[in-house]
């Protein structure tokens, strides 16, 4: 028998579980087998605090303090000619360590190197906006504020961006639902008619594969419609698709193939 | 100069016709089906290719409209998201009676493969639906198609304004 588990709280649950596989890391390399990057290493050795180092995929990845963001990516893209934030956002990994993880991953133009820059945060710690550095960090640190809850501290105009803004939860968090927690099951009902048509309304059918007892005789095939409630066991009467009522509508002539000429020469 | 003559008693062509109220108001209903421009997703462009010249909606009336003041009919083509469905119910409420709904695909339809936080399970939670049309996309011949069979269902009702309020709820 299977062991029970709870399930009155499916939402404290994370919806993905490795159970059975885990997927296996890329090799990593050590920095001093690159030069430049081996440089930049140690260019931002020499004023920061590095917590660990290495190449993957022929690319830097260099953790560091969340304190020291700004200044490390201020350095890569002054210093370092790091001269494009390709992207940044956050994962989740709150169920095994209780942290977000964010990463700014940054290129090179001149060097045509990749370099990703990594920090951990708790979950209810901010982190230092580098929009002032790189434009693109604004809508990276709205969307990543957005899915994760990560508060950007001196950003602008730190609002949601893909969600409506009286949304509730942060939907790439992993302990969110995919389909939705009761919020989000009920917002759009909520919103336009209040929650008192809930029950009117019903919940929504989330289940993609339900067969309900009474389709086949709510629903006939196209070409082949029959009335409601027929019995199709035996197979179904083959009905043209009418495209105007047989005795023809009011003022509009019925066209007739018959009359109609049918162009053999293209080049006519 | 020609004199052009026509025998208006003779060749049909009697510009009077004798019928009832109800057949020339749901003709005119019928045949003037103006839609709301709403591409949400990929169905949209099958939507505006059905409008094009190729599949060419004009010769049955439909004309698309960006205002809801000038349409009665909706088109939803495509996947209604969660945050646009209070705009969706707005502009269904800003067109004037009597206004039809043809929901475009299997997004609309259900929320088709999006089975996701985001989306709306078919459009038919927010505005009522008159018509269903299946496929991912739909191509222009369903939606032409459709629109016909819209056609047939409003010569079929009444004309009167006590036709019955569409209600979801």
């Amino acid at each position: 028998m299977r062991a029970y588990t709870p399930k009155d709280n499916v939402q404290k649950k994370p919806y993905y579980t490795d159970r059975y596989w885990v997927a296996p890391q890329v090799a990593k390399h050590n920095v001093s087998s690159d030069d430049v990057f081996a440089a930049d290493l140690e260019a931002i050795k020499a004023k920061f605090e590095v917590l660990e180092a290495y190449i993957q995929v022929d690319q830097m990845v260099v953790i560091i303090n969340a304190a020291d963001n700004f200044g490390v990516i201020e350095m890569l893209k002054n210093e370092l000619s790091y001269n494009q934030l390709s992207e940044m956002s956050a994962i989740d990994w709150l169920a095994s360590e209780g942290k977000f993880e964010i990463f700014y991953q940054m290129l090179s133009m001149t060097k045509r190197k990749r370099l990703r820059i990594k920090c951990k945060i708790d979950e209810k710690e901010s982190i230092q906006s580098v929009e002032k550095l790189f434009r693109s960090a604004d809508w990276s640190e709205r969307e990543m504020y957005d899915m994760f809850g990560v508060v950007v501290n001196n950003h602008p105009f730190m609002k949601r961006i893909l969600m409506p803004d009286d949304w509730e939860g942060f939907p790439l968090r992993k302990t969110y639902p995919l389909q939705g927690d009761e919020f989000a099951a009920w917002y759009e009902v909520d919103k336009i008619f209040g929650k008192e048509a809930r029950e009117i309304i019903g919940p929504e059918n989330r289940d993609s594969a339900r067969i309900d007892r009474y389709d086949t005789e709510r629903f006939a095939r196209l070409g082949h419609e029959v009335p409601r409630g027929t019995d199709i066991s035996n197979g179904e009467p083959d009905t043209p698709l009418v495209y105007q009522e047989t005795e023809g509508v009011f003022m509009i002539e019925k066209f007739d193939a018959e009359k109609s000429v049918v162009i053999s020469d293209r080049d006519r | 100069m020609a004199q052009h003559q026509v025998n208006y008693l003779k060749d049909g062509g009697l510009p009077v016709a004798l019928t009832t109220i109800d057949k020339v108001v749901n003709w005119g209903r019928s045949n003037s089906l103006w839609a709301l421009t709403y591409g949400l997703a990929c169905c949209g462009i099958e939507m505006m290719a059905s409008g094009a010249s190729r599949y060419d909606f004009d010769r049955f009336g439909t004309i698309f409209r960006a205002s809801p003041r000038q349409a009665e009919l909706m088109v939803v083509a495509g996947t209604l998201t969660k945050k646009h469905a209070e705009f969706i119910r707005r502009l269904y409420d800003q067109m004037a009676e009597p206004k039809w709904v043809i929901s475009m695909g299997s997004c609309a339809n259900t929320g088709g493969m999006f089975n996701t936080y985001a989306t709306v399970q078919g459009v038919d939670r927010v505005i009522p639906v008159d018509l269903y049309l299946p496929g991912c996309a739909p191509r222009p011949e369903t939606l032409q198609y459709g629109v016909l069979m819209l056609q047939q269902k409003i010569r079929r009702e009444s004309a009167s304004r006590a036709q019955k309020p569409k209600r979801l709820m």
